[in-house]
């Protein structure tokens, strides 16, 4: 099992075999499949502006990796999202790019940039991991008592395996 | 205000009242880990970590915190880079 990132001159290092590998890239191509290119409209004056849909994604991941940015207010949230979904979403690919790019067996060196990438990427993984599972905030309690025959164990461990990827890398960027 | 109050300050109230502030409002969520919440403050809003800690746990105790305040246009700028690193961020106007 990794021991996780550490700080490596300007950047972070991390050692990861291939199975890690294998398991952070499959669920960060999952990200990349889920969260097609902004979709822009057919006037070419909106589509070079990368201005969208207002709508508010159907599917539960997206609606929480696109939250709407207004709590009460409709018509706000969705001009804001018209004019930053597509933006956000480009932005989103590009990060899982960086790490599907990046991730390979033996030890990954990354810049400061790269790991603020991946960064964004484990957080987006664990988001949408989150929302399918459910996860509350008590997650590490209840995994500490779950029996490894519990359906929802496995994913539940890879879940707590990118919170802990994630937060050394937060700590050796610091 | 008197009886004798020069007729000029009394502009239309549309004109007096200035705009209000606007707020950026971070919102508790049981995924984005507590390092990971401050280091974004500390990125985004340049805040020393000592600041950014306390808007965090702010967030983690009182189910939300507001972290910036200006322009409506500053606060949507600042809400859609929250949205870039996943935390779940809102705009309002200040009442």
């Amino acid at each position: 099992m990794s021991t996780g990132f550490t700080p490596a001159g300007e950047g972070v290092s991390i050692a990861l075999d291939s199975g890690e590998v294998a398991v952070l890239t499959s669920l960060v191509s999952q990200i990349l499949t889920l969260v097609e290119p902004g979709v822009t409209g057919e006037d070419p004056l909106e589509r070079a502006l990368g201005i969208g849909s207002g709508e508010v994604p159907s599917d539960p991941v997206l609606a929480r990796l696109f939250p709407s940015a207004y709590a009460e207010d409709d018509k706000a949230s969705e001009e804001f999202r018209r004019y930053t979904e597509a933006t956000l979403r480009d932005g989103k690919r590009a990060d899982a790019r960086t790490l599907l790019d990046t991730a390979e067996p033996g030890v990954v060196k990354l810049t400061a940039d790269q790991g603020r990438a991946w960064l964004r990427a484990l957080n987006d993984v664990r988001l949408a991991l989150g929302v399918r599972l459910e996860v509350t905030e008590q997650i590490h309690e209840e995994m500490a008592e779950m029996p490894e025959e519990d359906p929802r164990y496995p994913a539940l461990a890879i879940y707590e395996w990118l919170t802990y990827l994630q937060d050394t890398l937060v700590r050796a960027l610091w | 205000m008197g009886a004798t109050a020069p007729m000029e300050v009394q502009r239309p109230s549309s004109d007096v009242r200035p705009d209000l502030p606007w707020l950026t409002i971070v919102w508790n969520d049981p995924v984005n880990l507590m390092s990971y919440v401050t280091y974004v403050f500390q990125t985004v809003f340049g805040y020393p970590r000592e600041k950014a800690e306390k808007l965090m746990m702010d967030v983690h105790h009182k189910g939300k915190a507001v972290v910036a305040n200006g322009s409506r246009e500053e606060m949507e700028r600042d809400v859609q880079i929250l949205h870039s690193y996943g935390l779940w961020a809102t705009v309002q106007q200040d009442r």
